[in-house]
């Protein structure tokens, strides 16, 4: 405990000055450095809040008695303290109580640091059992920014750093909004290879840190002493800061490439399964009511269908403000009204794009794309789906645009063509090589939209006529090919082919397809993978020193 | 009931098969016998199971079950030589090419550089006989390549070479 105490660097004046000391250019160098001091307050926040509701419920009617002078009846906690004379002992519990917690809070904040290297990223926490959790930089699969809505208010984020792997995440929570901001954009910057000249952390909190407010609002809580601001200029930071999706300007350029209409946005999120399941319930309901039905039906369908429109309501205003651009550092994508996500990829982390049309959708024209990444975020993504979304809905321009940003080989006009095709065209010599007449045992209605090819470094999987799918697998990503096939396929000449991934809401499988055309393919798909893989230039450090000399 | 769609090719070609591939590296062929211990316990623990039911409850159709299993175990022991012949794996210059299965075939191509971990498995009748598993984990979790009933010491050997290609030909994720 001592050694951890003492790690933070001595050029920091005191520790209640150290928010000040991070948004100074050196949150990269390698230091111990300490988060937002509320973090204990809004981590702790629900067990909080249980406490004082506990504390109130009993002493209500002490509270009616003061507010509104009423009697008691002299059965509550208090009374029968004062009447068995330990008011003093009282007072003391309380005391040690509020000492202990303050105590802890703010060893738990004390023990709770990061540090940021070339190399690495380290969190350390925990008074009793410390924990110590490191990612690699050039392992980085993304960082999202979370805002929920309560840190929010007190201008907080949470700073999500994801490595490959389930639960492999390093969290920095909570961070003043500005800091996590320059953090977000440094730690990108290190996990792209760019070499940072100089001092970026402080470069990108600066725009937002111009203001004293601002300022203030980096280190997260006023400092102890003079430049105190006033009230209303703290306010009016914290209002520009909960309007502004981005703090920082220069890395997220202004311009979404898609935007979502509310009225698209509420009849996706309207058109549905679900929503099936929920008109059925209600028809249930209404012809139970006509014709006299049991009562305990309305019992048990009433409460779900109260609770649907909770679901609609939450989904809506998770992904109300989505927004997707690419920026230096990679693909972002935002969302959310109260709480806000945003999430940073960098290049070359999509193992695998799904395009995907359920049928209500179809004569909308709408569209879902979802992607197999390595790194797992624990925050839940738009439309309050799992964060493999990456857009919740749009139309077939939208999505192309979004699939250049995914793919970046993947752009040219004959690419798009493809796209167009892979998700509209119901089949037959159009570009994919399609599965032959006798799939239509195995397939019977998809069988003519069933099939694949291949370019620019993409292998694209086309199925489904029902609800339409379109994979996209990059061959630089490819883990494995894989051929397989039945006795049924077997008889009909058939194979099925499956691209393997990493794992993800994506299935990159062909479950019919011409046996010779499978085993095409399965060669082309396996060398031509091997030659990405070896041209690959995302990890710069790993992949050049060792395959350079080798070719 | 179906027909065979290409009428110039003679049914036995329909067959999945790699043509231009050079020689199947095979498994030691008494792995066959860790295969027919594995398939007639598991029978046997079936057909107990069913025995038990068949008695203590007095229940006739737990007889036929039984009596099923039996037979069916028979069956896939009667196959088993041929399961184990058709497992198969070659080292290309890049990637390595795993087949199994007669019935349900199954070709598989891993990129060396994509190789996470190797991994060596001996269960208690394998190690009687000296052998060993190998399995190959990639990021995918589906790619699912375990070569099984290596002799111990090429296992050990196809590991370390195996590790060594996949480091000299690393790429990331």
């Amino acid at each position: 405990m001592t050694a951890d105490g003492s790690s933070p660097e001595p050029s920091e004046p005191a520790p209640t000055e150290l928010g000040v000391a991070l948004v100074l250019p050196g949150v990269t160098d390698g230091q111990w450095h300490r988060l937002h001091p509320a973090t204990p307050l809004l981590r702790g926040g629900l067990f909080i809040v249980a406490v004082l509701g506990f504390v109130i419920a009993n002493l209500r009617e002490r509270l009616f008695a003061i507010f509104f002078d009423e009697p008691t009846d002299g059965n509550d906690p208090i009374d029968a303290i004062v009447r068995n004379g330990v008011v003093g002992w009282a007072l003391l519990g309380i005391a040690v109580v509020l000492i202990v917690i303050l105590v802890a809070f703010t060893l738990s904040w004390r023990m709770h640091t990061f540090r940021v290297t070339s190399e690495v990223v380290e969190v350390r926490s925990g008074v009793v059992f410390r924990s110590s959790r490191r990612a690699r930089l050039d392992r980085v699969q993304g960082v999202n920014l979370v805002r929920p809505f309560i840190p929010r208010l007190f201008g907080a984020a949470r700073l999500e750093v994801s490595v490959a792997g389930q639960d492999g995440n390093v969290q920095l929570a909570y961070l003043g909004s500005s800091l996590a901001d320059g953090l977000r954009h440094d730690i990108l910057r290190l996990a792209s290879g760019l070499r940072q000249s100089g001092t970026s952390a402080g470069d990108s909190a600066n725009p937002a840190a111009t203001t004293p407010a601002a300022d203030v609002s980096a280190t997260g809580a006023p400092g102890p002493t003079g430049d105190r601001p006033t009230l209303g200029d703290l306010a009016q930071s914290r209002v520009n800061e909960f309007l502004a999706p981005e703090l920082d300007p220069d890395a997220a350029p202004p311009e979404s490439i898609v935007r979502i209409p509310p009225g698209r946005l509420i009849g996706s999120v309207v058109c549905n399964g679900f929503t099936v399941f929920v008109v059925l319930a209600i028809t249930a309901l209404i012809v139970s009511a006509v014709v006299g039905g049991p009562e305990w039906l309305l019992v048990a369908i009433l409460p779900g269908l109260v609770g649907s429109f909770g679901y609609y309501y939450s989904r809506f205003v998770k992904s109300l403000r989505y927004s997707i651009a690419a920026t230096d550092e990679g693909v972002r994508v935002g969302f959310g009204l109260l709480s806000t996500s945003s999430e940073t990829l960098p290049s070359g982390r999509v193992h695998a794009v799904g395009v995907s049309q359920p049928l209500l959708w179809r004569p909308f024209g709408w569209w879902q794309v979802q992607i197999n990444k390595a790194g797992h975020s624990s925050n839940s993504g738009a439309a309050g789906a799992a964060n493999t979304v990456i857009l919740p809905v749009g139309t077939v321009d939208d999505v192309s645009r979004v699939l250049e940003l995914l793919v970046p080989s993947f752009s040219g006009e004959q690419q798009r063509i493809l796209i167009e095709r892979g998700l509209r065209s119901r089949g037959g010599s159009d570009g994919f090589v399609n599965a032959p007449r006798a799939a239509a045992w195995l397939r019977p209605f998809s069988w003519r939209r069933t099939g694949y090819a291949v370019s620019g470094g993409v292998t694209l999987l086309r199925r489904g006529v029902l609800s339409r799918e379109l994979v996209l697998v990059p061959l630089a990503r490819l883990q494995s090919v894989q051929i397989s096939q039945g006795p049924l396929q077997r008889r009909l000449g058939l194979a099925a082919t499956t691209l393997h991934t990493v794992s993800g809401p994506v299935s990159a499988r062909l479950s019919v397809i011409n046996r010779g055309e499978a085993l095409h393919l399965f060669d082309l798909v396996s060398r031509r993978a091997i030659a990405a893989a070896e041209i690959d230039t995302n990890d710069p450090r790993d992949t050049i020193p060792l395959t350079g000399p080798a070719e | 009931m179906f027909r065979v769609p290409n009428e110039s090719e003679p049914n036995v070609s329909v067959r999945l098969d790699l043509p231009e591939v050079g020689e199947w590296q095979r498994v030691a062929p008494r792995y066959v016998v860790v295969e027919i211990v594995g398939s007639i316990l598991f029978g046997l623990v079936l057909c107990g199971a069913a025995t038990v039911v068949w008695i203590l409850t007095d229940q006739i159709w737990a007889l036929f079950v039984g009596l099923a299993i039996a037979v069916i175990t028979i069956v896939i022991v009667a196959f088993e030589p041929r399961r184990v012949r058709s497992i198969g794996y070659q080292l290309r210059d890049d990637d390595l090419l795993f087949r199994r299965g007669i019935m349900f075939q199954r070709f598989v191509a891993v990129p060396y550089g994509r190789m996470q971990l190797v991994d060596i498995t001996r269960g208690p009748v394998a190690r009687w006989l000296g052998l060993a598993d190998l399995k190959f984990v990639t990021a995918a979790a589906t790619t699912g390549v375990a070569i099984p009933g290596l002799e111990e010491a090429d296992a050990e050997r196809l590991r370390d070479l195996l590790v060594q290609l996949a480091e000299s030909r690393r790429a990331g994720l």
